[in-house]
């Protein structure tokens, strides 16, 4: 059995279930559809640390019982935990192979793309979605993106991903249509990156 | 399944039934007689869903699934830390509100004496006497098959002789 949520210390979730789901459903869409753009996602002004307003959001909007979530070291603690298992109910496996989304909230000791599920043939859509956080968006070294929902390229500069990243997402961008799906989160806004976009550093 | 509440969670137990089962009037009426308003901070909002009843046949032959009911649930969190719980069935937001507030109010060593009192007692007692209303009604309509049972059943003879009829 778990331990008992400390619901002392619960960060409380959506304001308004429905309408802050929504909301933040039609952020992340967006951010999908027009991968390398900045999207908003404030509808958790308050989350548990280390989680970021925008990657809680996420995960209230799309995390349930069927949605195995993985945490990285530093997002593994029990009030992010707690939160999780109140607002969500999802599963917290240990093996990010296992999870349809993952929390990076240190991008420099993230597992290796590869690490988590990719999907396979017949069903590429159990690959996992992977929320990078990162500490900003515009102050990293530039990085140009081409693909569907682009128009012709679109830059962006997140902050603190590791070198192995761009090599690691060339292969996964060959791998189309299995993959994993990334989202970059700083603050309260995303970037969507989608398996199907080349990127270029 | 064997019970081993503590006595602490099986009077909890006992407290959110009767929240449960009251009408919302009800709640409404004994709360303003408890005459506070204390604050407190959304854990969860009141969110409708639905819950399958179980029943057993005869209370104790196999579990069956007897029908989806709606329900409301919802949770808050005091001041001081306590958070209070509720499932009600129905939908109604503000039931699910004032009964989470008194789950969360009786745990407390301040208020539980003064809830109990104002708004869990009357509650009860409007509630047994609901039950009591309901198996008088049943028990007016209730079936004597004295007649067909005739002679077989010593009771049912008894009644049928008191009665002043002669057996044949």
């Amino acid at each position: 059995m778990s331990p008992a949520v400390d619901t002392a210390h619960l960060k409380p979730g959506f304001e308004n279930p429905v309408l802050d789901s929504q909301a933040t459903f039609r952020a992340i869409l967006d951010a999908f559809s027009f991968p390398g753009r900045r999207q908003t996602v404030d509808r958790v002004p308050d989350p548990p640390a280390p989680l970021m307003p925008a990657t809680a959001a996420y995960l209230l909007m799309i995390a349930d019982l069927d949605t195995p979530v993985w945490l990285d070291a530093g997002a593994n603690v029990k009030p992010v935990r707690d939160f999780l298992r109140f607002h969500c109910g999802c599963p917290l496996p240990e093996e990010p192979a296992e999870a349809a989304f993952a929390i990076v909230t240190a991008p420099s000791r993230a597992p290796r793309l590869g690490k988590f599920a990719q999907g396979n043939e017949l069903y590429p859509d159990r690959a996992a979605t992977v929320v990078f956080q990162t500490a900003s968006f515009s102050d990293g070294p530039a990085v140009t993106a081409r693909g569907p929902g682009i128009n012709d390229t679109i830059e962006f500069k997140p902050d603190g991903m590791p070198d192995w990243f761009w090599r690691d997402w060339a292969v996964n961008h060959a791998g189309y249509p299995l993959g994993i799906d990334v989202l970059l989160a700083c603050g309260a806004e995303v970037i969507g990156m989608p398996r199907s976009i080349y990127l270029e550093t | 399944m064997v019970d081993t509440l503590s006595p602490k969670q099986a009077k909890r137990r006992a407290w959110m039934g009767t929240l449960a089962k009251g009408t919302v009037d009800e709640i409404e009426n004994a709360w303003a007689g408890l005459g506070f308003a204390p604050d407190y901070t959304w854990l969860r909002k009141p969110e409708f869903g639905s819950t399958m009843i179980r029943a057993r046949a005869g209370g104790t032959g196999d579990p069956f699934n007897l029908g989806e009911a709606t329900l409301t649930r919802c949770a808050l969190r005091l001041a001081d830390g306590t958070t209070g719980y509720a499932y009600v069935l129905g939908r109604s937001a503000r039931h699910a509100e004032l009964a989470a507030l008194c789950d969360a109010l009786l745990q407390t060593e301040e208020h539980n004496a003064a809830v109990e009192k104002v708004v869990i007692a009357p509650l009860a007692a409007a509630q047994a006497k609901r039950n009591e209303d309901e198996s008088r009604r049943a028990n007016a309509t209730k079936v004597d098959f004295l007649a067909m049972a005739r002679g077989v059943s010593l009771t049912s003879k008894v009644a049928y002789e008191d009665k002043g009829y002669q057996k044949s």
